[in-house]
């Protein structure tokens, strides 16, 4: 086997840590969106709670809500809304100014150089943007407790750590990646069919993002049932 | 495929939406031969390029560049054959998010074979060779049209392919701007001999490239003496309405009686 010195291989490596570094500094909204979202979450679900004094379950419900659904698709809507677009955009204007030519021309496959390190990217970040979306989710779901509702911190961490168990945390992690490769494979098809200029390149950005979101939507629905079918706890 | 050519076109037909754009055309490029390829605009000049690189397939037709049938191969065997071949494009194509050294320096890096050294080396002699040292380190965006064409000739020939092939290198450029350009193309010519097609509406660049030669001793292009333009192997290849109407040496065009013919050169 032939050894590679560290700096080969950092060369060789250095597209694809681009690529996670510039994705998660983009998605660093989609991390508000996961406490806003655990914040108006807990906010809504207080009022019903409080009529059937079952206010201690918040973490519960939060907790819940978070992990297996909302965080998963809230981020992966997020992102696609700031990657899908992104990815669509650039390799569009690459595609109507005869760059990806150029590429195949000087012997590059596109498929390696383009649209792989881009995948690999969004599957992999997404799962760690999720989790990160679904502690700041359950964060913001602190804030309303202790503040508006003046529940015990300490409470509602129990509470929101007890009632996951390991199939919620399996579903909720399990879609991230499907989400990203969702998001990835959307941008590219469509940066990458780019036609007629600038007009071409804001036509297949909107398409992205609209077909990314979709797909995302729908996905969750046959995912989320297919796991709850897997799950016996589901069932 | 006829012994010692370049590029080989046989019968090729091409069409989009049911509109035909190449039909049936035919021709080849010999060794060390450039073909000046004229046609209004449409009429498919650009697509033979594409073709020949194997970036788009016809429709019928087969096509052998360098002893290979580009038509036969699959895309991973072509990245291969492109290689040997160096294309300038029509807006140069340049990576905007490169700078200059790492555009001209692409296909080397992509390859891995030669050390940072030698690259750096090829680079620089690429970029005097189109008189740009200077803009090693700036981007592309920093840069005006004609500059960009020739860090795009620079690029195409870092590694002396066989076969050059130029989209209207010198499309949009002003009269100074193209002969430096049309200079080049000399010059990579006769210092390398490779084989070339080149695509222009300009035939004013065509004729200067049949009645001139590269003087090495003085760095210039200079005219050929009267009864010496034979000695350049230069043809002109004329479409029209998807149809090859002419393919021959200038003497050939200058001479035609086609009415289509005398029109578009007059």
């Amino acid at each position: 086997m032939e050894l590679i010195s560290p700096s080969e291989f950092a060369k060789e490596k250095v597209l694809s840590v681009q690529e996670y570094c510039l994705l998660a500094a983009r998605s660093v909204a989609s991390l508000f969106t996961g406490f806003f979202t655990g914040f108006v979450f807990a906010l809504q679900s207080a009022n019903s709670l409080q009529r059937f004094g079952s206010l201690s379950f918040i973490g519960e419900l939060v907790s819940l809500s978070m992990v297996r659904e909302l965080g998963p698709v809230l981020t992966g809507l997020m992102v696609a809304g700031r990657n899908a677009s992104g990815i669509a955009s650039e390799l569009g204007s690459m595609m109507v100014t005869e760059q990806i030519d150029a590429m195949r021309a000087l012997g590059t496959d596109p498929l390696k150089k383009l649209i792989a390190p881009r995948i690999v990217a969004t599957v992999f970040m997404l799962i760690f943007l999720t989790i990160i979306s679904d502690l700041m989710g359950l964060f913001g779901g602190m804030v309303v407790a202790r503040v508006l509702l003046g529940l015990d911190v300490r409470e509602y961490w129990t509470s929101a750590w007890e009632s996951l168990v390991r199939d919620d945390v399996i579903m909720g992690l399990l879609k991230p990646p499907i989400f990203g490769f969702i998001i990835a494979t959307v941008g590219c098809f469509y940066g990458i069919n780019s036609r007629g200029g600038t007009q071409g390149v804001g036509r297949a950005t909107t398409q992205a993002v609209v077909a990314a979101s979709v797909l995302i939507l729908l996905t969750d629905a046959v995912v989320t049932r297919l796991l709850m079918l897997t799950f016996a706890g589901y069932r | 495929m006829p012994a010692a050519s370049a590029v080989v076109f046989d019968n090729v037909s091409l069409g989009f939406q049911e509109r035909s754009v190449l039909d049936g055309v035919s021709f080849h490029l010999a060794q060390g031969e450039t073909k000046a390829l004229f046609g209004v605009a449409g009429s498919g000049k650009s697509l033979i390029l594409k073709l020949t690189l194997g970036l788009i397939k016809p429709d019928a037709g087969r096509i052998w560049v360098l002893g290979e049938e580009v038509t036969a191969l699959r895309e991973q065997d072509l990245f291969e054959l492109r290689r040997r071949i160096g294309m300038v494009f029509q807006e140069s194509a340049l990576f905007d998010s490169l700078s200059v050294h790492d555009n001209v320096a692409y296909r080397l890096l992509e390859e891995g074979k030669v050390g940072e050294g030698e690259m750096d080396r090829r680079v620089r002699e690429a970029l005097t060779f189109v008189e740009l040292e200077h803009t090693m380190d700036m981007f592309p965006g920093e840069l005006s049209g004609g500059m960009k064409r020739r860090v795009a000739i620079a690029r195409a020939m870092i590694n002396q392919p066989e076969v050059l092939l130029y989209d209207s290198p010198t499309g949009g450029l002003d009269p100074v701007t193209s002969t430096t350009i049309i200079e080049l193309l000399v010059k990579q010519r006769d210092v390398y001999h490779s084989s070339s097609l080149l695509v222009t509406h300009r035939l004013q660049d065509a004729f200067t490239m049949a009645s001139h030669y590269f003087d090495r001793s003085e760095n210039q292009m200079r005219p050929l003496s009267p009864g010496h333009h034979g000695q350049i192997s230069m043809s002109f290849l004329i479409l029209r309405d998807g149809q090859v109407i002419f393919d021959g040496p200038a003497h050939d065009l200058a001479v035609s009686r086609d009415e289509y013919i005398r029109e578009y050169i007059s």
